[in-house]
């Protein structure tokens, strides 16, 4: 049974109430959040008074919803009404959004808890959550790791029972990679399954939000309770088909599982050797492994910062001082003014993606660069479409290595970027992917494998993940000592 | 060795849709500064738009309506630029794929100019300047803008003027936009160049923008082929560049020469899905579009047998048309109704304002009722006119004004009765009269009808006058 069912039928026993359940969440992020640096705003009473309408449900004999009552976190770049919402960015230090963002307001009619916002890198541009300008979030699992990025601060609390699942976003790995890195279940779902109304754009066309959470079944049932049509997002879709959760335990005998060369490019032999672990245990439950190849992903990485760059380029030219957010001091004109500001209150790496995707739009570079991309993005697409008509699943590693050392990412931009290798062909492609905890490392830190299917084929990501956790026995689910322990 | 200009236009026309283009604020309001926003268009962090669709109905009903096709396929794109009245530094507008092409709007000369496309986009705030500060107004941020492009077809500035007001027209006819240049929902910039008479190239041309109003737009045209054709003769050459018309000095300056030009970064908008146009909708709209003023005035000519001149006087008003056209309905003559909507009903209405407005305080069913009545020769022209006037102050029918003794006239014994008495009273006019100045009898005329309260008919009075003078005669 997942966290959430467990802890769903121990309010419903009256085991403990909803306000105790909460109050232990904020007690332990009192105690352990300096340590892991998940939180940058815990929000106490939002998360109590939610509590105490759960609780005023129980006493009145009503049934709960399973989300009700359970504390969780949202990444901070979800806007939530009256609550800060900064992006882990100085140009958006002291911003209070005035309205909700979807995912938000379907979990709050559920009476879900917000213990806090957490950490993330800059305007969610970077791998390890150190471009923060709260510092980054480090490992529950080793300290002198990072917990990943840019959904850092999520994995970091659910990693560290300092919440029992979040809300990130993914637009390069940002939910998968931090999953992986902290061993924890993590999803980026088809393009469009999502609402992203509310959401602080990175880049339009690639962004998602989705769960972290610590096993296959708590991210089936968050999943859907924030999928679905948002009128306010024309990019959304109803979702087709039934729920994620409900099909969890269909059997993988016969699943066909795709395995590509040019997934394993240089990945790090422990990681390769969990994969393969990982293949054994499917086909022991009856999958076949089919190979499959995916020539064009090798052009994903380059595609990919061409068009997230060049979108984020757009999407950040609002923040200028004018209206809300930062804004610099002592100026002669607008023209200074806006200057001053982007320069003050945006960090390196978030100056570094605006320049490349400014440049890569620019008249003279257009063709080469940017009208490039999309055209090899149509590749790509019709290379994942031609694998799905001979595999129904394609699995791969989620990142090439174990958690990053902190400060790794500091030294080499580009370096950097190519641990994205693995991660960014399905957003690329807007199709869905999960991470799912399968070893360690050799340095004894989590590894991650990745599922990914067709578009809307989330259902059939959760249920093989969920059978892997059946047959390994949880092994790989354990969360650290440390937080809230049930 | 004489000049010619080469002329195009580039017309913002601003939509009178309920909503604005991208959210649900409202597209017209008045009141306080930054009161009509909302975070998606005041941009927001995380906010997304959303296509109104009735402002692609609107796009698609001016593109008809202008003769241009409308491809099935359109989408939208984001133009990046700074500027503090663009609240997301971009502004979602159409780059290569707009919703109408290729049409053509034919001027009473017989030339056409060529409509290159038409596109929808949204407005910017503004930024207002007081007391050496400057302030941003968001309100209009938002608002649904068609632009519409033409070929550099216009020869003289007579067919620019001739062609903006026949776009007002049409816009204000099929209830798009009302058009208005002192209010800014019609915004219109100039690309002119000029060239020897008889050439085929094309010089190079200049943008002129901030002219706002029709006359200022025939003088900046006028100031800019003069300042051209200067240069040209002189052995310079005309810079590419973007001028900005000052009406005080009467003169264009430059606003930004090619150097500091925007590069836009035209991208495919991400958060907007593509705008699909089956054919059965564009006929579904063409459908229902509105008579045209074209159509209108030929049938006011044949049916109404109007002259072409008050013909299109009442056609230049949507709405006074529509007035006219219930007022004349099953009325045997039409022209009265011309008359009275043209001539007291015009003269009662204090501005342009109030005939584009159609506030009549006349009913067009009581003023049919007044036509009627003189149709069935209930009521003499005369007492029909000074009953109008009282109608046009009170806002009341006939019926209240009027009562059956009134509008039952004057007998005509008792009318000759009159017309004896003034007759014998002015000697003078008799003997004028006689004397052969005929047109001596009109002064009696006024005399009758203050004795009879207006009630008589004008033209029979003066036949009875005519025959009693005679009679003394």
């Amino acid at each position: 049974m997942g966290k959430i069912k467990r802890l769903h039928s121990m309010l419903e026993a009256k085991e403990l109430s909803c306000r105790e359940l909460v109050q232990m969440y904020l007690s332990g992020i009192e105690k352990d959040n300096s340590v892991l640096n998940a939180y940058v705003k815990p929000t106490p009473e939002t998360a109590l008074n939610a509590a105490d309408a759960v609780d005023r449900k129980l006493a009145a004999g009503e049934k709960l919803g399973l989300l009700e009552g359970i504390p969780m976190t949202l990444k901070d770049n979800i806007s939530t009404r009256g609550i800060e919402t900064t992006c882990c960015s100085k140009m958006l230090r002291g911003y209070v959004p005035i309205y909700d963002a979807a995912v938000w307001e379907k979990l709050r009619a559920q009476n879900a808890p917000l213990l806090g916002k957490t950490n993330m890198d800059e305007f969610a541009m970077g791998s390890s959550c150190e471009t923060s300008c709260f510092g980054g979030a480090v490992n529950p699992h080793n300290l002198e790791r990072v917990s990943g990025g840019s959904s850092g601060g999520v994995a970091a609390a659910v990693g560290g029972n300092l919440a029992v699942y979040g809300l990130g976003s993914d637009t390069g790995g940002s939910i998968r990679q931090p999953a992986s890195f902290c061993g924890l279940v993590g999803l980026k779902p088809t393009y469009g399954s999502v609402s992203r109304y509310g959401l602080v754009a990175f880049a339009s066309s690639l962004d998602q939000i989705g769960p972290i959470a610590a096993c296959a079944e708590d991210a089936a049932l968050v999943f859907d309770a924030i999928s679905g049509r948002d009128e306010r997002d024309s990019t959304s879709c109803a979702f087709p088909g039934s729920s994620a959760a409900g099909g969890l335990r269909d059997s993988v005998a016969g699943l066909k599982i795709g395995v590509a060369d040019e997934y394993f490019d240089g990945v790090r032999s422990d990681v390769k050797q969990a994969l393969d672990r990982g293949m054994k245990t499917f086909e022991g439950l009856g999958a076949e492994l089919v190979p499959i190849r995916l020539p064009s992903i090798k052009y994903a990485l380059p595609v990919y910062y061409i068009l997230a760059c060049a979108e984020a380029s757009s999407n950040l030219g609002r923040y200028d001082g004018i209206r809300y957010g930062y804004r610099t001091k002592g100026y002669n004109g607008t023209h200074e003014m806006i200057c001053k500001t982007r320069s003050e209150g945006f960090g390196a790496e978030v100056k570094r993606r605006i320049l490349l995707g400014t440049y890569v739009l620019s008249s003279g570079y257009y063709d080469a660069y940017y009208k490039k991309a999309q055209d090899l993005r149509s590749v790509i697409i019709r290379d994942f479409e031609a694998a799905f008509s001979a595999c129904d699943v394609i699995l791969a590693p989620t990142v090439p290595t174990t958690a990053f050392e902190r400060f790794f990412t500091q030294k080499d931009a580009v370096e950097t970027y190519q641990t994205d290798i693995c991660t960014v062909p399905v957003n690329i492609a807007g199709l869905p992917a999960l991470s799912v905890p399968c070893g360690f490392g050799a340095d004894g830190l989590p590894i991650g494998m990745q599922l990914i299917g067709n578009r809307f084929r989330e259902g059939t990501l959760l249920s093989a993940a969920w059978q892997f956790e059946q047959a390994t026995d949880g092994a790989f689910l354990k969360t650290v000592e440390m937080g809230v322990r049930l | 060795m004489s000049w010619e200009m080469v002329c195009g236009l580039e017309t913002h026309v601003e939509l009178s849709t309920k909503t604005k283009i991208f959210c649900g604020c409202r597209a017209r309001f008045g009141g306080e500064p930054n009161t009509n926003c909302c975070p998606v268009c005041v941009g927001h962090p995380g906010t997304l738009p959303k296509l109104n669709r009735q402002v692609v109905r609107y796009a698609i009903m001016a593109g008809l309506v202008m003769n241009c096709s409308i491809p099935p396929v359109a989408k939208m794109d984001r133009k990046n630029y700074v500027y503090p009245d663009l609240p997301k530094a971009y502004q979602i507008s159409q780059y290569d794929k707009p919703l109408c092409l290729g049409g053509h709007v034919a001027l009473s000369s017989g030339r056409t100019i060529g409509i290159t496309r038409i596109h929808i986009e949204e407005d910017a705030g503004k930024l207002i300047h007081q007391g050496g500060d400057t302030f941003v107004d968001y309100n209009r941020g938002g608002v649904p803008l068609i632009e519409i492009v033409t070929e550099p077809d216009f020869r003289s500035v007579d067919e620019i003027r001739e062609y903006l007001e026949y776009l007002q027209l049409l816009m204000r006819y099929i209830g798009v936009s009302d058009c208005k240049m002192q209010e800014g929902s019609l915004r219109c910039d100039v690309n002119i160049s000029v060239r020897r008479a008889g050439s085929d190239e094309l010089g190079t041309r200049t943008e002129i923008k901030n002219m706002n109003s029709f006359s200022f737009i025939a003088k900046a045209v006028e100031y800019e082929m003069e300042r051209q054709i200067d240069l040209l003769e002189s052995g310079e050459s005309v810079v590419q560049e973007t001028r900005r018309y000052d009406d005080g000095s009467n003169t264009t300056e430059p606003m930004r020469s090619k150097e500091d030009a925007h590069d836009y970064r035209y991208f495919r908008e991400p958060d907007l899905v593509t705008i699909r146009t089956s054919e059965e909708e564009v006929e579904e709209i063409r459908a229902a579009l509105p008579e045209l003023p074209d159509r209108k005035l030929a049938r006011y000519l044949e049916r109404y047998g109007l002259s072409e001149a008050d013909a299109r006087l009442l056609i230049k008003y949507p709405k006074i048309a529509a007035y006219f056209e219930e007022a004349a309905e099953g009325v045997a003559s039409p022209k009265t109704v011309a008359n009275f909507i043209l001539g007291q009903i015009f003269r009662a209405m204090e501005t342009e304002e109030d005939k584009e407005n159609g506030e009549i305080s006349v009913s067009a069913a009581h003023l049919r009722e007044l036509a009627l009545l003189i149709d069935g020769k209930k009521l003499n022209m005369n007492l029909a006119k000074s009953t109008l006037d009282r109608m046009l102050e009170t806002g009341k029918p006939v019926s209240e004004l009027l009562t059956a003794e009134d509008m039952a006239g004057v007998s005509e014994d008792e009318l000759k009765a009159v017309c004896r008495d003034t007759v014998a009273a002015n000697p003078k006019v008799v003997a004028d009269y006689l004397g052969g100045r005929e047109k001596a009898v009109k002064s009696l005329i006024g005399q009758v009808m203050k004795a009879t309260r207006g009630k008589a008919d004008a033209v029979a009075v003066e036949a009875l006058l005519v025959e009693c003078i005679r009679a003394r005669g």
